[in-house]
């Protein structure tokens, strides 16, 4: 014991080590907070150059912007109607399409299939999310959107051609044929998302309402998706969110056309694909302020949209885990 | 009975249905893939990796500066994503106060949320204008800020998710909260966080609506970085939507070969997760 052989350092040393390792903590938690706050700061810098660089548009058409129905460059009007409903319009297509399909793979994937099998078929629906919207855009274009012209749009005319829903010739681009491509780029969110917070339901729901003598179906469908609801809701409104801001696979299957149609088959136009289309081409300051406002509002109703989901998601799951 | 029998038909339509969704729903991506392969197999070649694209309606050429130029737009754009995520991650885990740390993950959740047309145009306002002209710069800037987000939360999940007793321990050995973070509690998420980056660059990696406007597109080399720069995603866009046979050969050659890329950095990073947390269990 008396052996222990601790060679003492000058007095000095470890002292200086010591105030230069506290002082490298505050110079450390200094230089992590500026990258922190750059975040935040680039974030806020978004929002007001958005505000400053659509200005002339602003004071130009005030409100009156958001539902003006013509969009003349040559004659310097602009009206964001018609990309609003070709946006609004597209997105409620998509989840017209892939809620019912996302949230119904998700209950088999959580309720019925095999962890394994469930595993894989999440992964493989997660990879399709990683799928880079250009690459939908170009297979909508070669396969999709030929699909539609020859087969599916003379079919739903035939058939529910009585509608004006479904009027006017068959060009293959349009509304319904960008709302089956956007379909598959929300699906992945809403299967993802909803599967999770079914799997946060407590087995016990399951086996008091099995017990009951449910079938199975009665059990998930009137017992664990009511439980897990705002989880479910809130996949759809992320969805919703990304079928919002979606750009490429729209800007190539819509089929630019800035007028209004009720028809679903007609040609129309987004938010996101009149900016993609117009920005490098639009002269004058008026034309390029009014694609910035675009954004501007493209920008508010997404984040609307995310700030709502966050809140129904991280609802459902504190009261999962209360319920543990 | 009748009734019994009634829900018991009605219990097996719909679980196969929700079968029938899940077949659909994972079959996508093999339809994806096959499609890919199928027409950009056939259209890939030794001189789309290596020669310049030729003029619309000619035959042959390649997309060599495309490549180029897509590599240089995610170095650039790592370059400051990386850094920034890290480091705003490891404030938020380690440093963060309750207020100003919660401020922060909402405003990176909604950069996150912020549709990438929209970001094009906010690195058009801050890069291009001044500038006055399209630059590889912008598009990378444009890029760096699609990336922050993903690279931020990764870095504070994993950091957090390293026990606390690790913390301790290396504090009570007298070393620094500095030197703890960055000799302990980093190395301990390391690969939690590198799978994070390596998502975020895949994610930028196929991002088009950024560049439209800032990186713009380029027939040729660009010689410099403040010059409008080619990039993958933006060739098959331009390929695909324009009207000359050739042109979308090419296109679905350059979707085979981005597509195979995001993919496999994907599945690597997901593999690389699963081997640490499995080495972490054992």
């Amino acid at each position: 014991m008396a052996t222990v052989a601790v060679t003492a350092p000058p007095e000095s040393r470890p002292r200086k080590l010591v105030n230069f390792w506290r002082d490298g903590d505050q110079i450390t938690h200094l230089v992590t907070l500026l990258f922190a706050a750059s975040v935040l700061l680039v974030t806020v810098f978004l929002v007001y150059e958005l505000w400053i660089h659509s200005g002339p548009s602003r004071a130009k058409f005030g409100f009156s912007f958001l539902t003006g129905r013509t969009w003349d460059p040559v004659a310097e009007k602009f009206g964001a109607l018609p990309f609003i409903y070709g946006t609004v319009l597209t997105s409620f297509l998509a989840l017209l399409i892939s809620v019912p399909l996302g949230v119904g793979a998700a209950i088999f994937l959580s309720e019925l299939a095999p962890p394994k099998l469930s595993n894989a078929c999440t992964f493989l629906v997660e990879l399709l999310a990683a799928v880079p919207s250009v690459i939908l855009g170009l297979l909508s274009i070669f396969t999709l959107v030929p699909l539609m012209r020859l087969y599916v749009e003379p079919f739903f005319k035939r058939t529910f051609g009585f509608l004006p829903l479904f009027q006017g010739p068959a060009y293959g681009v349009g509304y319904l044929t960008a709302g089956i491509a956007l379909a598959t780029m929300t699906f992945p969110f809403v299967i993802s998302i909803s599967r999770e917070a079914l799997l946060a339901v407590p087995r016990e729901q399951r086996e008091a309402a099995l017990a009951l003598g449910a079938t199975k179906w009665e059990s998930t469908w009137q017992v664990v998706v009511p439980f897990a609801r705002l989880g479910i809701i809130g996949s759809i409104f992320l969805a919703l969110a990304r079928a919002l801001g979606e750009t490429m696979a729209v800007t190539m299957v819509i089929g630019n056309d800035t007028g209004i149609h009720t028809s679903l088959l007609a040609p129309g136009y987004t938010i996101a694909a009149i900016i993609a289309n117009e920005f490098t081409e639009a002269t004058g300051d008026i034309y390029l302020s009014s694609l910035v406002e675009l954004g501007l509002v493209l920008f508010a109703l997404t984040m609307v949209l995310n700030a709502a989901a966050q809140l129904l998601i991280i609802a459902t799951t504190r009261r999962g885990s209360r319920q543990d | 009975m009748d009734q019994l029998k009634r829900r018991n038909i009605l219990n097996n339509v719909m679980l196969t249905l929700t079968g029938i969704c899940t077949v659909l729903t994972s079959s996508v991506l093999f339809l994806v893939l096959g499609f890919l392969v199928y027409n950009g197999w056939r259209s890939l070649n030794w001189d789309f990796f290596t020669k310049l694209p030729l003029s619309a309606g000619e035959t042959g050429g390649g997309m060599a500066n495309a490549i180029v130029g897509s590599g240089i737009l995610i170095l650039i754009a790592a370059a400051i994503g990386i850094p920034v995520g890290f480091l705003g991650g490891i404030y938020l885990a380690e440093f963060g106060g309750k207020t100003f740390a919660m401020l922060v993950r909402y405003t990176a959740d909604l950069l996150n949320g912020v549709p990438s047309i929209v970001i094009g145009i906010f690195a058009w306002t801050v890069i291009v204008v001044p500038m006055h002209h399209f630059s590889a710069w912008a598009g990378g800037f444009a890029l760096s800020l699609m990336m922050i987000p993903i690279g931020l939360r990764a870095t504070e999940q994993f950091l957090r998710s390293v026990p606390n007793s690790l913390r301790e321990g290396s504090l009570a050995l007298g070393a620094s909260k500095t030197r703890t973070v960055m000799s302990v509690v980093v190395p301990a998420a390391r690969q939690g966080i590198l799978t994070g980056m390596i998502l975020g660059v895949a994610r930028i990696a196929g991002e088009t609506a950024p560049l439209l406007f800032t990186s713009f597109n380029n027939q040729f080399w660009a010689a410099k970085l403040g010059e409008p720069s080619a990039s993958l995603p933006v060739m098959i866009y331009t390929h695909a939507i324009s009207p000359y046979e050739d042109w979308h050969r090419q296109a679905w050659a350059a979707g085979l070969v981005l597509l195979m890329l995001v993919l496999i950095a994907n599945i690597a990073s997901r593999w690389v997760l699963s081997r640490g947390a499995s080495a972490q269990r054992g």
